[in-house]
């Protein structure tokens, strides 16, 4: 199959990258000869191919009733079934998983958002004593590896009886979802005209109110940006829920899936399915916002 | 630099007064900067209580010989208390140049430092020809970019999953290089193709995020440029050279640094994929983890002291970066 490919893949595009030879025939700008078209259409199919196959696969491995068929895949093709998926609704713990990543992530969306907000807001408007200081620390903070705090918070919750709780592990996640806010609002805040706080000042609100009551109506995309960022980041934590969620019906989605393959038993086809189901609604969602996204990730903050 | 301005004041940073006496100055401050400090209160003190007193716990942690055996836990209802000591910098001068200290630090670092340089480059690099490709006139050019977003759109944990049954022994790589009579390399049990396998599944999930940043790099590009450098008489190599390259810098140096910074965190590809089973293609981040919770007796001290020297190579590389990135008079969008 064409996945092999991948890694030869990059001296291909970045050739196609160059126009083939100057024409010397009058052509509007933008548009290429024909051979320059194939060439970009196919390098972007095979490109394509080489993104959808591993998801296509799963989705294909997932209608398989036997636990080995990934290695036999062609037998798959005749007695294609929707059972793993009636199996694991039924008879897995699916839906506390389900209930536990939504507990998560949506807490710590809630909580990232709604704590960065006043914050993004003063180190967009305002300088003072030790603003610097704080943009470094967002900036730091957001480099954490997650080996940094993994070792001590593990300790310090397992003091607090916090270790496999819902609670413990939003706080987890806090600690990279608020100063990832924090940032991600300045930058968004940047973009709305300083007029309309002056506007508010002269008219005598205090800074508390041209907040509350002109900047954060208007910066509602920016929150769900945020928020959106937020939720798919905790959705998809691997190292902190695996340790510290304990009980099999308080994983997470992450730690879930692991859990079909231990080392006496790999129910392959479950977990195929399992991931095909989590893999669905996500992507569904991402695909709804993902224009934000980009744009404030990298628009960002470029007025420094 | 541009001078800051506080619009919301009207107080212009660049002219300064003479700076009265300290008490003066804190008592000003206050008055004049009250809302400012209101306002960052509240993610001052969850980085303080989350970030800060933890980061100073672990660092206290690194200065002893803590593991899961002589640390504070609970059996049952019995509480043992924590009987860990001091050791001073003991873990960092083990870890940097004990015995075996190549094999359990050095071996890792220069792999990690391989496997950075190469996952960004390649994230890079394709991402860059992908957004060029779809930032011509193209027929389908939004049904090609919905589908080259997919390995970002869909989670990490799920997708590494789907590239671990098909890099399997019997799986539909080898069948397929089977097939085509390849060799079929063991991609998760060798070691070289253990790092091969994670750098490209790395990849895999990685260029969509670079190519999405450096398409709207690339739309943002004032097209009069491309235009004066048509009139100019500038090739199509001489137009990329010298309008799209410069162009995007801004948001190449940022999406680079958040590359390197990502890469080199990156913990779920690796983990995923090989669990424990594969110690030679561990970067030091799984393998701080795998010290910290893979092992018994567990060894909380080295493991954060491997936190502690990872967290401290990356501050001093996003420092040289950003003092690089101001020399060229670039400024950082992040």
């Amino acid at each position: 199959m064409s996945t092999t490919t991948v890694p030869a893949s990059a001296p291909a595009e970045q050739a196609g990258t160059a126009p083939a030879a100057p024409p010397r025939k009058v052509r509007a700008r933008g548009e290429r000869g024909l051979a320059g078209s194939l060439v970009s259409h196919g390098i972007l199919t095979v490109a394509s191919l080489i993104a959808l196959f591993p998801v296509a696969w799963l989705v294909y491995l997932s209608l398989g009733p036997d636990k080995n068929d990934y290695l036999h895949p062609g037998r798959i093709w005749s007695k294609m079934t929707l059972d793993n998926y009636a199996f694991v609704l039924q008879h897995t713990n699916f839906f506390d998983w389900l209930k536990s990543s939504l507990i998560v992530s949506l807490g710590t969306t809630v909580i990232g958002v709604m704590v960065a907000a006043t914050t993004g807001y003063a180190v967009s408007r305002m300088r003072f004593p030790g603003y610097r200081k704080l943009m470094w620390v967002l900036l730091v903070t957001q480099m954490f590896p997650i080996a940094v705090l993994i070792v001590p918070m593990y300790q310090i919750l397992s003091r607090l009886q916090l270790v496999d709780s819902y609670l413990g592990l939003i706080l987890v996640y806090c600690s990279t979802a608020v100063p990832y806010c924090a940032w991600l609002l300045k930058g968004y805040f940047d973009t709305i005209p300083f007029e309309i706080d002056e506007a508010g000042r002269v008219d005598g609100l205090t800074p508390f109110g041209t907040f509350f009551r002109l900047i954060l109506p208007l910066a509602r995309p920016g929150l769900a940006v945020a928020g959106f960022y937020s939720f798919i980041t905790a959705f998809g934590e691997v190292a902190f829920a695996s340790t510290f969620m304990l009980s099999d019906t308080k994983y997470t989605f992450a730690v879930g899936l692991q859990s079909f393959v231990s080392e006496h038993d790999a129910q392959r086809h479950l977990m195929a399915a399992t991931a095909v189901l989590v893999a669905i609604p996500v992507s569904a969602f991402f695909y709804l916002v993902q224009k934000n996204l980009v744009t404030g990730l990298t628009a960002g903050g470029t007025k420094g | 630099m541009t001078v800051a301005i506080d619009r919301a004041t009207g107080k212009r940073r660049g002219d300064r007064t003479p700076r009265p006496g300290l008490g003066r100055r804190l008592k000003d401050g206050y008055q004049k900067h009250w809302y400012a400090y209101a306002m960052i209160a509240p993610v001052a003190v969850v980085i303080g209580v989350l970030v800060l007193y933890p980061l100073g716990y672990g660092l206290y942690l690194t200065l002893t010989d803590a593991n899961s055996l002589n640390s504070a836990r609970t059996i049952g209802v019995n509480e043992i208390e924590a009987t860990y000591k001091f050791v001073g910098l003991d873990n960092y001068a083990d870890i940097l140049w004990g015995p075996t200290a190549y094999d359990r630090f050095w071996s890792h670092f220069i792999w990690t430092i391989v496997w950075t340089a190469v996952c960004v480059g390649l994230h890079f690099f394709i991402g860059l020809g992908l957004a060029l490709l779809l930032n011509q006139k193209l027929r389908g050019r939004t049904f090609y970019r919905l589908i080259l977003v997919l390995p970002w759109a869909v989670p990490t944990f799920v997708t590494v999953f789907g590239w671990r049954f098909m890099l399997a022994d019997e799986g539909i790589i080898n069948s397929a290089l089977d097939w085509l009579h390849l060799p079929t390399p063991a991609w998760l049990e060798d070691t070289f193709w253990q790092r091969f396998s994670a750098i490209m599944v790395n990849t895999w999930c990685g260029v969509p995020f670079m190519m999405v940043s450096l398409l709207g790099g690339l739309q943002s590009i004032d097209n009069s440029l491309y235009e004066a450098a048509e009139m100019d008489g500038a090739s199509a190599w001489q137009q990329f050279r010298y309008v799209t390259l410069p162009g995007l810098r801004s948001v190449s140096s940022t999406v680079v640094l958040l590359g390197i910074i990502w890469t080199f965190n990156q913990f779920a590809v690796i983990f995923l994929l090989f669990g424990n089973t594969a110690p030679e293609a561990q970067i030091l981040v799984t393998w701080a983890y795998q010290l910290g919770f893979g092992q018994q007796p567990r060894d909380f001290a080295q493991s954060a002291a491997y936190g502690i020297l990872l967290l401290a190579i990356l501050i001093v590389f996003t420092s040289f970066y950003r003092r690089w990135l101001n020399r060229n008079e670039q400024q950082l969008a992040i």
